[in-house]
């Protein structure tokens, strides 16, 4: 038994070459292309990228769930403790969702069903997966609306009787009910005010350090990753551009894109300052530049950028970069604005 | 939720005012006069100018409403000039034939629909769900008299399985209610199908999923019952459209119900029977549409809330 648990927090999630596409009627939409990710176990990685760079689908494909149709998992392959999640059935795969690998969705506003009671939706998973009857469920689903800050009486109460921050903390009760070996937190704490994003990440912290969860953070807020990852994946068109430990990305930043990033925060020390952001927009993933995806926004790009799709240059054993300028071409980046 | 209750409930009073308003206009202003249909094409003037006096109908057209109302305030709803004998006697002998018909008609109507319209949305674009599709398509576009026709020519006339009309006991009922019943089926079998398609795409849909519960699970205890408010809707308002239909099936089947009451009535120019059956008729729809407004507060919890 007690081998057992320790395997459960031993494993690591691996995501190899994943591609995932949607077909709609005249266009194949490339949402993932080649993303590779790790996360070891009781470590958090910080998945940071703008709108449409295929963060949630990534996360999506972990619990296999990408609407089918119109999205199909063209690629790759995804390892919890060992064993590929996609050879296994639908059934199998139940056991697994809010078991082992469980979610935090975006918006808390949409995410709770409006007619059930919000006990009973924290304690059908806990009833699934635990091997409980109703009443014991709905015992434990109390004790973790306790656990995120809830009173306990409120578990009879329906959805719409709860402010935003409430619901999100219902659904991260119902994400950590089981106690799941990855946790994967699609934007926590985007649909959240200011001093509720701090309560949530603080407990999302504290349960991280009680029960040893891997984390994936989805998020495109750098604040939040300096403040809770180990290590962040900068995402991009649905490719990973740059990787590496806080330390790589916020201090020895390699990539344009996450320069970009960086340069779009504003800065409090010069209030007066202009923000500097990234200029065009995501590119259409029906139609996706040539070359790398980012050079017709990328300051540096030079005519290779449009032409040579990049690979992987490992910079040091935690750091990673997918960028023309590492690979000896002709492309200069000199550390924080300068070309050629 | 007793207060919404108790004002809904008043609400009927001006429908049924409302109702009778219009339809006792609608019939005078029909042509053909009641007293000669009554006392046939021969009487003398006097005895029909007598029957006249006697029925107030000399006197001008509101004032006759007017009396029909005060005496319906008082639950008289007057006496039918055909039989002569009492209208609300009538009804009541006969309307609950009709009601019987439309409960079973009803219940085939969801027990078809409302598994075929969530296989088609489940299954959405397959070859399931277009079969569901044109079925439903048929079943919306062909008449009632003429679909009720063909079955009485199958399994009455050619199988013999049920009597072709006329009302002995639950076996007569069989044919008209799958009758009436089909077409609204056809209805609300796409209506349960755009519901649950819906729902199937809400996000709390998905974090079901992600909880590791089942597929069918899912559908049935997430997905059904958020799907369900469009779908008692239509089955509230397919309901007085049975009560309409009615009036055809129960004359293809030789049914002794309400229906036919009121076309017969009808043709009679007999105004206070066509009334009693129409205020009856209107009232019942009134009542069922109340009871599907109440439904939604123990289907959503939300509109419970904005009840009280």
């Amino acid at each position: 038994m007690e081998s057992a648990i320790k395997e459960k927090y031993m494993s690591t999630v691996e995501i190899e070459n994943l591609v995932v596409e949607f077909k709609t009627d005249d266009d194949i939409v490339k949402a993932v292309n080649g993303v590779n990710l790790k996360v070891e176990r009781g470590k958090t990685l910080g998945l940071v990228g703008e709108t449409g760079a295929g963060k949630t689908t990534t996360a999506l494909s972990i619990l296999r769930l990408i609407p089918n149709p119109p999205g199909i998992i063209k690629e790759g392959k995804i390892t919890l403790d060992g064993h590929n999640l996609f050879d296994y059935t639908e059934d199998e795969m139940d056991k697994i969702r809010g078991n082992k690998v469980s979610m935090i969705f975006q918006d808390p506003m949409t995410s709770l069903n409006p007619v059930i009671t919000v006990g009973e939706q924290i304690a059908e998973g806990i009833q699934i997966h635990q091997n409980l009857n109703k009443s014991e469920a709905m015992k434990k689903a109390e004790e973790m609306l306790e656990l995120v800050g809830i009173q306990k009486e409120r578990a009879t109460e329906y959805p719409h009787q709860f402010s935003g921050g409430m619901k999100q903390r219902v659904v991260i009760a119902i994400a950590l009910s089981c106690n799941p070996q990855l946790l994967i937190a699609d934007e926590p704490t985007t649909a959240l005010d200011v001093t509720i994003q701090a309560q949530v990440l603080e407990l999302m912290k504290n349960l991280r350090e009680k029960y040893n969860t891997s984390m994936i953070m989805i998020t495109h807020d750098l604040g939040i990753v300096a403040e809770v990852c180990d290590e962040v994946s900068i995402m991009y068109a649905g490719k990973i551009v740059e990787h590496g430990n806080l330390e790589d990305i916020f201090e020895n930043t390699k990539h344009p894109y996450t320069e970009g990033l960086f340069n779009s925060l504003p800065n409090i020390e010069d209030r007066k300052s202009m923000l500097k952001p990234i200029k065009g927009l995501m590119p259409d993933p029906t139609n996706l530049p040539k070359g790398c995806a980012f050079h017709p926004r990328c300051i540096y790009a030079k005519e290779i950028c449009s032409k040579r799709e990049p690979v992987v240059t490992q910079l040091s054993d935690t750091h990673y970069v997918c960028c023309l300028a590492y690979e000896n071409t002709e492309v200069k980046i000199n550390g924080g604005g300068l070309i050629e | 939720m007793f207060k919404y209750i108790l004002k809904r409930f008043l609400m009927v009073i001006p429908v049924i005012i409302g109702v009778s308003f219009l339809v006792y206009f609608i019939i005078s202003l029909t042509p053909g006069d009641p007293v000669k249909m009554m006392l046939g094409e021969e009487a003398s003037e006097e005895s029909i100018q007598e029957v006249r006096d006697e029925l107030g109908l000399d006197k001008p057209i509101i004032v006759q409403y007017f009396k029909y109302i005060s005496k319906l305030v008082r639950g008289d709803l007057g006496v039918s000039y055909r039989s002569k004998r009492p209208v609300l006697g009538e009804i009541v002998a006969r309307f609950p034939i009709t009601l019987k018909l439309t409960f079973w008609s009803m219940l085939v109507a969801i027990i078809i629909a409302v598994p075929l319209g969530i296989i088609s949305a489940t299954k959405q674009y397959t070859l399931t769900d277009s079969i569901c599709s044109v079925a439903a398509l048929i079943g919306a576009a062909v008449p009632n008299f003429w679909y009720g026709l063909m079955l009485i020519i199958w399994f009455s006339l050619g199988l013999g399985w049920f009597p072709s009309g006329g009302y002995e006991g639950i076996k007569s009922m069989v044919l008209p209610s799958i009758t009436l019943g089909t077409t609204a089926a056809a209805i609300i079998t796409r209506m349960t199908r755009s519901s649950m398609l819906e729902v199937v795409r809400q996000d709390y849909i998905r974090t079901a999923k992600a909880k590791g519960v089942n597929k069918k699970v899912v559908i049935r205890k997430h997905a059904l019952r958020n799907a369900l408010i469009p779908i008692v809707t239509v089955v509230g308002l397919q309901f007085g459209h049975m009560l309409g239909g009615m009036v055809l099936t129960e004359t293809v089947f030789s049914i002794p119900g309400m229906g036919r009451l009121m076309v017969d009535s009808i043709k009679s120019k007999d105004t206070p029977m066509v009334l009693g059956c129409i205020i009856t008729l209107a009232t019942v729809f009134s009542l069922v549409n109340l009871c599907i407004d109440i439904l939604y507060a123990f289907i959503d919890p939300r509109i419970k809330s904005v009840y009280k």
